[in-house]
Order: structure tokens, then sequence, then C-alpha cells
């Protein structure tokens, strides 16, 4: 269980997937203008990169591994993702409309999102077991919530700001990221 | 053959990937910390997009519309998965370097966005043109990144000292945040001599799958809903 506790803490924290291995970073910067948009992007990234992990590690040990077909991994990989958000979305919008409403958009971006695909692979990389790979997915979605929610508040808070021409637009929020990157980085010393 | 030039020219001035469009950042933030990481990555990326662009305009009155873009995936993914193989027999050192970012070549944007836009309705030459533009244009972009990481982050240019000794190198810039802090530097100087980006508008072809389309649609969405309560 405490090894558990530290797969989702270093993924969430240390190794935060946007900040330090940059993944995901299209959504990160592009639909982190609000809070509000931001915080159900990152809802919606919980719980594909959940699911996905564990499917991607089924799959892995019970299909891929004993045909000896690891080499297919990225090809399957892909698909079984662009399927599973499909089916998803179609579940959710069957089941519960209300988080359907509230995650909308945002669903079939995940497909494209590299962090999906990241966490899978490095999940086979790091040689982890299901329940590890589902808490290393758990803590690399919860990781990216945690700083695509950090970065809209910074947003939020400088959007009247006087910024100088040049710096507006993409530059300011890279700046912000930088600065939220070594914040970040002291997390290292955590581990 | 004027049609292939003006390709070329829009993938590396015109509608540059990495500087204009703002495509594909995750390689370009995360495997830059060296000249030689960007050029590797950048030509891994040239190779597919290439193939691709290729094959997929050869295909383009077979595929159905509707299972597009899955059959695109496949094609990307396999042409990936092929490469991957290669840098793991020929380019040992460069692969262990790029790790999991070779794989993930599948999901960069700028390729399945070349495809639903250029390749599947254009002939193959001219695909091919267009992919060595986008291919050229993202290798430039990874290129300056990385050379301007190494040489201030490092001292070095492809691992040879070429700082004076007194200079002290910029640790943080070959770390993580110096990713974003260098990219921000590079796109704010473009923006001050005018080459101001496209990255708030619609890219062609590009179908939500990033951070560009997001917002937009996201903006639609809202100004259609305020339409809405109007009516």
């Amino acid at each position: 269980m405490t090894s558990l506790m530290v797969i989702v803490m270093t993924a969430a924290l240390i190794d935060n997937v946007v900040l330090s291995q940059f993944l995901g970073i299209c959504s990160f910067l592009g639909v982190s203008n609000k809070i509000k948009t931001s915080a159900s992007l990152g809802g919606a990234v919980i719980f594909v990169i959940t699911i996905a992990s564990a499917i991607a590690n089924l799959l892995y040990t019970l299909i891929l591994k004993p045909l000896n077909l690891e080499y297919l991994q990225t090809i399957v990989f892909i698909l079984v993702i662009a399927a599973l958000v499909q089916v998803v979305e179609m579940f959710l919008k069957k089941t519960s409309p209300a988080i359907h409403e509230a995650l909308g958009i945002y669903l079939p971006l995940i497909t494209t999102n590299c962090a999906v695909l990241g966490v899978a692979l490095n999940n086979v990389t790091d040689g982890y077991n299901f329940f590890e790979s589902v808490a290393a997915g758990f803590g690399t979605a919860l990781g990216f919530t945690i700083a695509i929610v950090l970065l809209a508040t910074i947003r939020e808070r400088i959007e009247d700001n006087d910024i100088p021409g040049p710096v507006k637009g993409a530059p300011i929020v890279l700046f912000c990221a930088a600065l939220m990157g070594i914040a970040f980085y002291g997390f290292g010393s955590l581990g | 053959m004027n049609k292939c030039l003006e390709r070329l020219y829009n993938g590396i001035v015109k509608e540059n990937p990495t500087f204009v469009l703002m495509l594909g950042m995750c390689p370009t933030l995360a495997v830059t910390t060296s000249l030689s990481n960007a050029v590797g990555m950048g030509v891994s990326t040239l190779a597919v997009l290439v193939i691709s662009n290729i094959v997929i305009s050869l295909l383009r009155k077979v595929i159905p519309d509707e299972v597009r873009l899955p059959a695109y995936i496949v094609i990307v993914a396999s042409f990936v998965t092929i490469v991957e193989l290669i840098m793991k027999a020929y380019f040992v050192e460069i692969n262990a370097a790029l790790g999991v970012y070779i794989p993930l070549i599948v999901v960069n944007c700028i390729i399945l966005g070349r495809a639903e836009a250029y390749a599947s309705k254009n002939g193959p030459l001219e695909s091919a043109f267009d992919g060595l533009g986008m291919g050229i244009g993202f290798t430039v972009g990874l290129a300056l990144l990385g050379f301007f990481r190494e040489i201030l982050g490092a001292g070095t240019v492809m691992g040879r000292q070429v700082m004076p000794d007194f200079y002290e190198p910029m640790g943080v810039l070959v770390k993580a945040p110096g990713a974003f802090l260098v990219l921000g530097m590079l796109v704010m100087v473009m923006n001050a001599v005018g080459m101001s980006t496209k990255a708030n508008e619609k890219v062609e072809g590009c179908d939500g799958c990033c951070a560009t389309c997001a917002k937009n649609e996201e903006h639609n969405k809202d100004g259609n809903a305020g339409k809405e309560a109007k009516a």
C-alpha cells in the first residue's frame, strides 16, 4: 500500500508529467486560460488516464507478451486509447449527462494528449504490475490537473496586467510555466 | 516543380510548426537539452512525416471518409514503430536519450495535422514535399532551441566546449524549466521583430487535436451559447 502511495506522489509531484516530462503540453498551454475549464479538463484526464493505464497493462501482460508481440505496443496502445475515449464518451453521454456536459469537448481531445500514451509506455518500461500501473496513471493525471489548474490561476491573475507587447500571448505563459517548473523542481529533493 | 518549392517554403518559413503554428510542443520542449538530441528528434519526425504523407496520399481514394482518422493513426504508428526499431538498432545513444519521445511521435499533432490538411487532398509528390518542408521547419525549430539551451546551459555545442573558460554555464537551461524559458525568449524575440505567431488562429485540418483549436472550440461554444440565450 505504501509503495502505491509513493508511486502516486512521485508521479504527481516529483516527476510531474507536464513540468518535468513535458507530456500534454498542448492542452497545458492551450486550455489553461480559465480555472473552470482547466479543472474540467483535469477531471477528464484523470478519468481517461486511470482507465487507459489499467487496460494497457492488461493488454500488454495478457496478449502482447505471451504472443511475443511487444514491438507492436505503440500501435496497439494508441488504437486502444482512441477507441477507449470514444467508448467512455458514449457511456457518459448515456449514463450521466451531467458529467458528459462538464467534460464535453475535452474528451475527444484527450486521444491526442500524449500524456495518455506516454504513461502507458512508461509503465511498460518501468515494469509496473497492474496495481502499480493504475497508481502511476492516477498520479500522473493528478499531477497534470494540479499543474494546469495552478497555471490557470496565474493566468487569471495576470489577465489585466500591463504586459509589454512582445511578451504578450505565448511568451508570458511560457515564462509562468518556467517559474512553476522551478518551483516543482524543488520536489525533487523529496525523492 | 514550383508547387514543390512553395510547399518547402511554406513548411520552413510561412507556417513553421514550432514558431508560427506552435504545434508539437511536447518533443520541442522535452528533447532539446542538446543540439544532437534536437536534431535526432527532428530527423526522426521528418522521416515519419514524409513517408506517412506519401502513403496517406496514395491511399486517399481508398480510405473511407468515416474511418480516415483511425486509418491515419495506424499508418503513422506503423512507420513510427519502424523508425523506433531502426533507432534501437543503429543509433543506440540517441535512442537512449530520446527514450519514450520516439514512440510518442505518433501523437505529434504536426503529423496527423498534415495528413488531414494536405496529404488527404493532394498527390504523393506534393505531399512528400509538404512533409519535407514541415519536417525541416520542425527540425530547424528544435535545433535552434537545442543550440541555445546547450551553449548557454552547458557551454558546449554538439558536446564540444565552445564557450571560454570564464563562462559560468546557466545549468537551469538544460533542466526542465529552462525549456519553457528559452522557448518563451525565442517567441518573444520573434514577436518583437514582427513575426507574430498564428497560435490563436484555427489551423486547417487540425481537428481540435491540440491547444490552439481546443481554445477556439471553447470560444465558439461560448459564442454559440450566447447566441442561443439571446434567441
